[in-house]
């Protein structure tokens, strides 16, 4: 299919537009993405997202492997992020089983997947900040994310794709003393998110590249359905965590920071940016109130070894770092699932694109885009 | 403190690791020290009579060496102009190898500085510290292919990196790195050196068309509108302190000025204040350096002008990128930091102990040492600055880039200039001289509030220290 062509065909050119592809290999697409771009110079007339690149049919490999063996299959689904992952599909299969985890693994996916929602929000805001053409602070939040990246691979032996959690529960407890390292780590981060919001959260540059750039109202983000911080950034409390409560998450206090067009409009890119930075202290209080209560006892629920659901449909939904996740498992009464469907927030972001880019100039849309937040395999799966 | 020496590779300097450190060495000082002394030997004798002087009393003296009365009168001789030429030759190849040499290291200044800003260390294993890295980029980078893409323009593809050379290497010839040494004192030095460095953007231009890329194109475009229309504030803003010395020349507006700070231009008049920073300012975004860099704005335009370039041609924008440092820096030094004026001398210093006949006395040489020094060490700390710059901003978008160029830079540099014109009619120099010193307080007391403020913010994160251990 070459969308270059079908978009030259959906709209009349004049002589002094050109289409650009932006992708699939660019710098600022964060993966393999390509915008077709059909621009007169700096101003954008209009860009379409062509996904698909990274397409690797992880659906249907869900339908070929029994439901224990996908779990490392959804790390791939969104490898910054890939906690989240593993934790929706725990719990649709869960359901689907009739199963719940025990508490301390609940509170052990909670403690892990805020971890890995502060090690992904370190990842955005600094690519946010490199696509805006500052350098220094993605070094500084990939630094800090090695810290996490070190606690995570504590816990369960990987640094990215963690395949940590098991339908029934989690696979490893926690070590010995690793929550005091937390905690120690959390005391750090507190203030380390003042020190990049000196370094760059207001920035005057920063402020003004952002600011009303990219502006989603509202009814467009509902309409669009955005989810996560790309949908609390234009001002809609809406949280899984505290909305549709699963696992341990009705036992915390927590805030859910929405935009609030402080240097502009409520829904511009800045607000989309904020309301991540702020999100990492929110996962900083759950993580501490976590650790806190963290119950004794059993990590697994039982579960048979082979797992065979009764036919039937569930869902699984979390919040991941890039806002809400759907799993969608069919059972048919076999060892494998019948259809698995994943709804993910990337995917659901490329869509508002297009209609953001009519008369932006090249520069918003690498904004617009870092400020979605987007991952390629999510998109693509 | 174990010094981790680079090199690994080649079995010479491993057998004698000494070798690495004499290289580096000799890289790092004793090639710049070199050019530096050539330049303070060659420049001042850039006159026709003292050439004359010089190749006179030369043959005389390789004469005597052979036991003959050898008379040599360049004066009349048809040849007079072909040892002109040489000699032109000769100061070409010191500033262009200047250039490089400059060009070269601050590469090196720049990533071991962005490395202790971005908490990473930095280029570190290629001679000591890490220093010879940019010798092996440049050899990497000539050894590449040249490919040129098979849809461009195949001249202008190839002849695009040495307009924006001859735009780099150009404002050589008025920038003067010491009291004599300059290559020419022009009377209209200032616009010349405006003039001529406005070259760079027909490179950045011509390979940005050439190239056939999109991304090409628009960093090209980017680069055109963006150098055009700073060329306007940086040309005003240089025009204060023509102003204020009654000159175009270079030299000549160095000498206007004295020695310590309360005395340069900057510090006389507060609308050469504010026209500093708004020639620095433009000098920036002539130069293509972040906050305006856009036109080769990586996340935008991937690589954007040289997205299509590779090896000895790359080389040569990255060069002229990295050397336009020297003259941007060079030239605010120069105009409003007092240039070379070593504090306590004066021009009739100069003159007494350049003494009567060639060669001068070792005063007078020890003094231009002095004078150099000055002048690299004032230019160095601002090349610092505008390095520090990138690594701390982000870049501004093409319109606001415009509009803070048209809607404050301009006026702004304009509002300076009448207010110097008054200012210079109005104010008795007496005035200037305790605006001088109430100007420097001024930039004192900023000075240490940033120092206190830094220190305080590096307090309030605790463990963030300069570690010496891994250089």
């Amino acid at each position: 299919m070459n969308i270059e062509r079908q978009v030259l065909r959906r709209t009349e050119t004049s002589a002094e537009e050109i289409v650009v592809n932006f992708g699939p290999q660019h710098p600022s697409t964060h993966g393999v993405i390509n915008f077709v771009t059909q621009t007169t110079g700096e101003i954008i007339r209009r860009s379409v997202p062509d996904v698909g690149y990274l397409h690797r049919g992880l659906e249907k490999i869900g339908e070929l492997v029994p439901y224990p063996g996908y779990m490392p299959f959804t790390d791939r689904i969104d490898y910054l992020a890939a906690m989240f992952a593993n934790e929706g599909y725990a719990l649709a299969v869960e359901r689907l089983l009739s199963v719940e985890a025990p508490p301390r693994a609940r509170y052990i996916r909670a403690i892990a997947g805020e971890l890995c929602r502060i090690s992904n929000h370190f990842i955005s805001i600094g690519t946010m900040a490199t696509d805006i053409g500052a350098a220094t602070p993605l070094t500084h939040a990939l630094r800090e994310r090695e810290s996490v990246n070190d606690l995570l691979e504590e816990l369960c032996g990987a640094r990215l794709t963690f395949n940590c959690h098991r339908i029934g529960g989690v696979a490893y407890d926690l070590p010995a003393g690793w929550g005091d390292k937390v905690l120690r780590f959390l005391d750090h981060l507190d203030s380390y998110v003042q020190e990049f919001d000196r370094l760059i959260s207001f920035n005057k540059i920063y402020v003004k590249r952002l600011a009303n750039v990219g502006v989603i109202t509202r009814a467009q983000a509902i309409d669009y359905g955005l989810v996560g911080p790309n949908l609390r950034g234009s001002g809609v409390k809406w949280d899984v965590r505290r909305d549709l409560p699963y696992g341990a998450y009705p036992d915390f206090e927590f805030d859910i920071p929405v935009g609030t067009g402080r240097f502009g409009t409520v829904g511009d890119c800045w607000d989309r940016y904020y309301v991540r930075v702020q999100e990492m202290l929110e996962s900083s209080k759950i993580i501490r109130q976590a650790l806190a209560k963290l119950p004794e006892g059993e990590i697994m629920a039982k579960v048979p070894r082979k797992l065979k659901p009764e036919a039937g449909e569930a869902v699984g939904r979390v919040e991941s770092a890039r806002g809400e996740m759907l799993y969608y498992v069919v059972s048919d009464g076999s060892e494998k699932a019948h259809r698995l469907r994943v709804r993910t927030g990337s995917f659901m972001a490329m869509a508002i694109i297009e209609e953001l880019s009519h008369g932006i100039m090249v520069a918003d849309l690498i904004a617009i885009i870092a400020s979605l937040d987007v991952v390629a395999p999510e998109i693509d799966r | 403190v174990r010094i981790t020496l680079g090199l690994d590779s080649t079995s010479l300097t491993r057998r004698y690791p000494k070798l690495a450190i004499l290289a580096t060495l000799f890289m790092a000082f004793a090639l710049p020290a070199g050019l530096y002394l050539a330049a303070l030997a060659i420049f001042p004798l850039n006159t026709p009579e003292r050439i004359d002087a010089t190749v006179d009393a030369l043959a005389a003296w390789c004469g005597r060496l052979v036991g003959a009365d050898w008379q040599v009168h360049l004066a009349g001789s048809p040849y007079r102009y072909l040892v002109y030429t040489l000699f032109l030759l000769l100061v070409a190849f010191i500033a262009v190898n200047y250039a490089a040499v400059f060009g070269g290291a601050s590469t090196w200044v720049e990533r071991r500085v962005a490395g202790r800003m971005q908490s990473r260390i930095g280029p570190n294993r290629t001679g000591a510290a890490g220093f010879l890295a940019w010798v092996a980029d440049a050899v990497k980078m000539v050894l590449k292919e040249d490919t040129i893409p098979a849809s461009a323009d195949q001249l202008l593809f190839r002849a695009a990196p040495y307009f924006s050379m001859v735009g780099l290497l150009l404002p050589f010839v008025v920038l003067p790195f010491g009291e004599s040494t300059v290559v020419t004192d022009m009377n209209v030095g200032v616009f010349y050196a405006a003039a001529t460095s406005a070259f760079v953007v027909v490179g950045i231009l011509v390979s940005g068309w050439a190239s056939n890329s999109k991304w090409a194109l628009f960093g090209g475009i980017r680069g055109a509108a963006q150098v055009l229309s700073y060329e306007i504030p940086a040309g005003i803003a240089m025009m204060v302190p023509v102003l204020m010395a009654g000159t175009l020349s270079m030299q000549g507006i160095v000498r206007a000025q004295g020695g310590w700070p309360w005395e340069w231009f900057v510090f006389r008049n507060p609308a050469a204040f504010v026209a500093f920073f708004i020639a620095v300012t433009s000098s920036l975004a002539e130069g293509n350096r972040t906050p305006f860099d856009l036109p080769e704005a990586e996340s935008e335009l991937v690589a954007g002008y040289h997205a299509e370039y590779s090896g000895f041609r790359l080389a040569i924008f990255l060069m002229v990128e990295w050397a336009n440092m020297w003259i941007m820096a060079g030239l605010a030094v120069t105009l409003f930091l007092g240039g070379w004026q070593v504090p306590q001398f004066v021009a009739e210093d100069y003159a007494r102990l350049f003494g009567t006949g060639l060669p001068p006395s070792l005063g007078w040489f020890l003094l231009q040492v002095a004078s150099m020094l000055i002048f690299i060490i004032k230019t160095w700390a601002l090349v610092f600055v505008f390095i520090w710059l990138r690594w701390t901003l982000p870049r501004v978008r093409v319109d606001q880039l415009m509009s803070v160029c048209w809607k404050y830079l301009v006026p702004g540099a304009f509002l300076c200039f009448i207010v110097t014109l008054l200012w210079q009619m109005l104010v008795p120099p007496v005035g200037m001289d305790y605006t001088g010193y109430a100007l420097t307080l001024f930039a004192l007391l900023v000075l240490g509030k940033f120092l206190v403020d830094t220190r305080r913010n590096i307090a309030k994160v605790k463990g963030h220290r300069v570690d010496l251990s891994n250089w």
